[in-house]
């Protein structure tokens, strides 16, 4: 009876701290959606700002966010791989590698307005690459580095010791494991780990204030040294420096809408890709 | 003939003395097994012969081990021609998540020394020598998970077959099996043994009877006795063989 009791008491509060966290993200979408949903349309979406950034779309903006992250991943995920490679097969273990690790955990734990300090002071400053695609490309990628090197050690150390023992046992140098066996077996998870990058990516404001982003660019970048608008800083753009509220505050939250939606949708492909690949895995 | 010699061959895993001083001789074209209780250092021993025990840090080795005339640990030894040379199969079947074809050229492709042609001709010799072949040959592209468990520890021993080995080592090849199975594979090795030399690892005595030439029982990493599988069961010569093939300890 006792028992009975304490059993449907957890059940109440399981269902509670569902329900609440249920509720908040229904409100939480509820409240983005409602203000920014009126504003929403193809031509939203393919059309530049217009008129002082109180009428048109967000075109350029989505143009310089798809490259800025683009870019980022196709620098991190390559080096965050070979390093990741490097910690997991050839490192000694010893207090280098510790250090090593330790580093790279506080890495990722750094807030990310510090990597755009950090990005403005090496890349836009000293190596004078000034406010520009590329040098907001390599914050970025600076910031998801530690990310993908967790995400693919978490991937390595998944690979079952047997088939590294079989590589071997059948003659297979390092290097040949490395590429036959460890990378093949862990490039699913990895592949997941790298879109979820992207949505993070995507989504960060403060690495690229003041290494890439604009305030308005009406033209598209046409090269790794322009500056581009982007969808995050946009949004913070037109709330903290917009001289027209009235028109701009629903144009934030319609590119808080779509910015929403594009994380969900990355999301929700690296959730697919993830079940799928799950569901054909056999070991 | 002699095909595989260890001599004085001490082994640690750091201050861990796994191997004590162990002489032994396989000869070429038999079957010899292996037995003795858990953590006495079977899977140790095996492993020295194609130095996987290389890959644990930390791990101390001395005295010899000859693969016919050669020093295994010798300094001009190619690790990885030797371990192509010494096939071994694990406890649990483990081939990769691949297709079966790819699984048996495993080996032919990391070696890079045959033509794609001659590369099929191989995975096929290899799968019937197995008696995989009939089971397979319409699937080679399937992934080798698609197996049965079985069949899979039979895959696997067609993968080590396909780089045309000197000498097989089991480590307890059955003992993830079911009694079909198993049979299966004992007959397997005793086909097997007119072209390699196998060495085997196994819990069960009564396998180690059924098809090993020869039998050697291992204690706390010493090598016990060494002899004809009908003579150590028939007449053990150590007190310690005798407890252990009655039961008494294990
Ligand atoms: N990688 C390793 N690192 C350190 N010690 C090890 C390692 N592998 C085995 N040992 C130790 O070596 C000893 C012998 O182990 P081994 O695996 O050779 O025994 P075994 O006879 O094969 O036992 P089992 O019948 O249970 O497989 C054990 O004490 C074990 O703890
Ligand atoms: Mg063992």
């Amino acid at each position: 009876m006792k028992r009975k009791l304490s059993q449907l008491l957890g059940f109440f509060f399981l269902t509670i701290c569902m329900v609440l966290t249920m509720a908040f993200l229904g409100i939480f979408l509820y409240s983005i959606f409602s203000q920014g949903w009126e504003v929403l349309s193809l031509r939203f979406l393919l059309e530049a700002p217009r008129e002082g950034m109180t009428a048109g779309g967000i075109f350029p903006a989505l143009v310089g966010t798809f490259w800025l992250t683009l870019l980022a991943v196709l620098i991190a995920l390559p080096l965050g791989l070979l390093c990741s490679i490097y910690l997991f097969s050839y490192a000694r273990k010893g207090p280098f590698l510790s250090l090593l690790k330790i580093t790279i955990n506080t890495l990722a734990g750094v807030p990310s307005i510090i990597f755009g300090l950090f990005g403005m002071a090496l890349f836009v400053n000293m190596l004078s690459l000034d406010v520009s695609l590329i040098s907001g490309a390599l914050t970025l990628a600076v910031l998801s580095l530690p990310i993908v090197i967790n995400a693919s050690q978490e991937a390595f150390s998944g690979v079952p010791r047997d088939f590294i023992e079989a590589a071997y046992a059948l003659g297979a140098t390092k290097r040949q494991m490395i590429t036959k066996v460890l990378i093949p077996t862990a490039a699913p998870n990895i592949l997941t780990s790298a879109i979820l990058v992207v949505g993070r990516v995507a989504g960060e404001t403060a690495p690229i204030i003041f290494t890439a982003a604009t305030f308005f660019n009406r033209r598209l970048p046409k090269s790794l040294g322009d500056e581009v608008m982007a969808l995050p800083y946009h949004i913070f753009a037109l709330m903290t420096e917009g001289t027209h509220p009235e028109a701009q505050v629903p144009i934030a939250y319609g590119s808080a809408v779509v910015l929403l939606m594009l994380v969900l949708l990355i999301s929700s492909l690296a959730l697919i890709i993830r079940y799928s690949l799950r569901k054909k895995r056999q070991w | 003939m002699v095909k595989l010699q260890a001599q004085n061959l001490n082994l640690y895993f750091g201050k861990n003395h796994v191997l004590k001083d162990v002489n032994l001789d396989i000869q070429d074209k038999k079957i010899t097994a292996m037995i003795g209780p858990s953590g006495c250092g079977k899977s140790t021993l095996l492993r020295t012969f194609n130095r996987m025990n290389d890959l644990i840090p930390d791990v101390k080795i001395s005295g010899s081990v000859r693969l016919g005339e050669n020093d295994i640990y010798a300094g001009k030894m190619d690790l990885y021609k030797l371990r192509a040379k010494i096939g071994m199969v694990f406890q649990k079947p483990n081939p990769f998540p691949k297709s079966i074809f790819k699984n048996v050229s495993f080996g032919l492709d990391i070696a890079g020394k045959h033509q794609k042609c001659e590369i099929a001709d191989i995975v096929e010799e290899s799968l019937k020598a197995v008696w995989l072949w009939d089971e397979v040959k319409n699937r080679l592209h399937c992934s080798a998970m698609s197996l049965s468990g079985g069949q899979q520890q039979r895959l696997c021993i067609a993968r080590a077959l396909a780089n045309e080995p000197e000498v097989l080592l089991l480590d307890e090849p059955t003992s993830a099996l079911d009694p079909q199975s198993t049979a299966r594979i004992e007959e397997l090795c005793l086909a097997l043994k007119d072209r390699v030399s196998i060495l085997i690892v196994t819990h069960n005595i009564a396998q180690a009877g059924r098809i090993a030439d020869f039998t050697a029982f291992m204690y706390l990493g010493e090598m016990i006795e060494y002899a004809p599988t009908t003579k150590m069961f028939t007449v053990p010569q150590d007190k310690r063989t005798e407890a252990y093939l009655t039961g008494a300890f294990g």
